[in-house]
């Protein structure tokens, strides 16, 4: 690993002025991916910037309109220790936590999750299901943008130098909804996705017809992938196992992935269908809960 | 590269010690302090072997950088007795022979230790998903996930 500088700024104006020093820099949060792809070479900084003292990237709240506020260097284990967050937004803990075990999720935030950009990342089908917003802020501002936009390649993410995400916002959930989110590894804990999958579905008034459903599926293409055919196959249908299995197969017609140690071409696209009619159960079943 | 320096509280003390950013909390505890019960497995944060407790949580220290120590709580194996005597868990191990080349061994003692802190009596299926960060490739985990439900068993007789 090659020798850099720290800097730990205590504002977010600190940090602009940071990162427009000519420096190449390098974000840090919890470091559970950053710190070993530096170490491995994958990466190169003049400056590591740790952005764990900015208050911003650290406040986790329920806002007053329901939504969800998340700080982007939050650990995962604060996330899910929050008995109200667990309670409204269940789908956020089904992802924080999963991610590595306890010695990781007292580290790994979901900001880092998502700008590591990989394509099985465990929090970002999740967050795309729920309609997250990431706000991104520079030295001339700050701007918001739906979650799925973010990605551009495995490993890259759209951030303009300058740029660091500040946080994550989480719509309000709608009355009968619910969202889920599930993955397939070989172990039980502890390991990359072979597929995973998240779903939100909102029922109608009369508690069975599916007023409204989006799906994402991750570690089937270069990035993860939001499912509009499976959102059509289930807006306006019954929220049933014949319906669910519509979604599974758009699910599994979408996903283009590559065959690796961790799985085939076909079983990828097997397990997208099967993770995605899993989610929407799970969905069903909190959306019912809500109700 | 100019060298950091970093005041921290190590295993209860007041300690200042001199690295360079790059460093890992993992090699500054081995390297720099002396303190070498925490250990190298993977240095990548899959093996657990190097667990510490750090402000109340236990995390993987080579996937912390040592600078971000300042003004923190660091707990090692080495603060895990209490002067001469061992922690309960640290006696049940030796007693319950949960070790056989030891490697993995402090890391799943902070670790339990981590657990029996915050939730003294976790039944099996929580200790086995708790340490699932812990890598032991002597054991099979079975004496080990036994020791630590001792243990917890032991300390809640002594209150
Ligand atoms: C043993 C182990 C197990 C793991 N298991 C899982 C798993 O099950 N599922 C999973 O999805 N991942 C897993 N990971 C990967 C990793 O832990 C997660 O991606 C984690 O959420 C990253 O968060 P972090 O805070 O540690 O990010 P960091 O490592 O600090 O940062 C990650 C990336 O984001 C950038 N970054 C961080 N914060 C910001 C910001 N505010 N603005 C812009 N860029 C930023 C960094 O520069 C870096 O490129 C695992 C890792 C390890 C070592
Ligand atoms: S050496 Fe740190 S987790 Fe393996
Ligand atoms: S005792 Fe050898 S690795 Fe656990």
């Amino acid at each position: 690993m090659d020798a850099f500088e720290y800097v730990a700024p205590r504002t977010l104006d600190e940090a602009y002025a940071a990162m427009s020093n000519g420096k190449t820099t390098a974000l840090l949060a919890g470091g559970t991916d950053v710190i070993v792809q530096l170490r491995e070479n994958r990466r190169h900084a003049d400056q590591v910037l740790d952005v764990k003292h900015i208050p911003e990237l650290m406040a986790l709240k329920i806002t007053a309109d329901g939504g969800l506020s998340i700080g982007a260097a939050v650990p995962c284990a604060v996330i899910y220790e929050n008995a109200e967050i667990a309670a409204k937004f269940p789908a956020v803990i089904d992802s924080a936590s999963l991610i590595g075990g306890i010695q990781i999720q007292g580290r790994a935030s979901l900001g880092g999750n998502v700008c590591n950009a990989s394509p099985a990342a465990d929090s970002i089908p999740s967050l795309i299901a729920q309609d997250t917003r990431l706000v991104i802020g520079s030295k001339s501002g700050t701007r918001e943008l739906p979650i799925e936009e973010f990605f551009a390649g495995p490993g890259k993410n759209n951030l303009q130098p300058g740029e660091l995400l500040i946080q994550l916002k989480i719509p309000a959930p709608k009355p009968r909804s619910g969202a889920f989110f599930n993955r397939f590894i070989p172990r039980n804990e502890m390991d990359i996705a072979v597929v995973n999958a998240g779903a939100r579905i909102q029922l109608a008034d009369d508690g069975e017809t599916i007023a409204d459903a989006k799906v994402a599926i991750g570690a089937v293409a270069p990035t993860p992938l939001v499912v509009p055919a499976a959102a059509q196959a289930l807006i306006g249908k019954p929220a049933n196992e014949e319906t669910f299995a519509a979604a599974g197969e758009a699910s599994a017609a979408a996903a283009t992935p590559i065959a690796d140690m961790r799985g085939s071409v076909a079983q990828r696209k097997h397990l997208a269908k099967v993770l995605t009619v899993r989610a929407l159960r799970g969905a069903l079943e909190r959306a019912k809960e809500n109700s | 590269m100019r060298r950091t320096h970093v005041s921290t509280r190590l295993n209860g003390d007041n300690v200042d010690f001199l690295c360079e950013p790059r460093q890992s909390l993992l090699e500054v505890l081995r390297d720099n302090l002396g303190l070498t019960g925490s250990k190298e497995g993977c240095n990548n944060g899959n093996c657990g072997a190097c667990s510490v407790i750090l402000n109340g949580r236990v995390v993987n220290s080579c996937c912390v950088l040592a600078v971000e120590t300042e003004g923190a709580e660091v707990t090692t194996i080495e603060g895990i007795a209490e002067g001469d005597r061992l922690h309960p868990l640290q006696q049940v191990f030796l007693e319950e022979a949960a070790l056989q080349c030891g490697i993995c061994t402090p890391g799943f003692i902070v670790a339990s230790k981590a657990l029996l802190d915050k939730e003294p009596h976790p039944d099996e299926a929580r200790v086995r998903h708790w340490l699932a960060n812990n890598l032991c490739r002597c054991t099979g985990y079975d004496k080990i996930v036994r020791a630590v439900l001792k243990a917890s068993d032991q300390m809640e007789a002594k209150v």
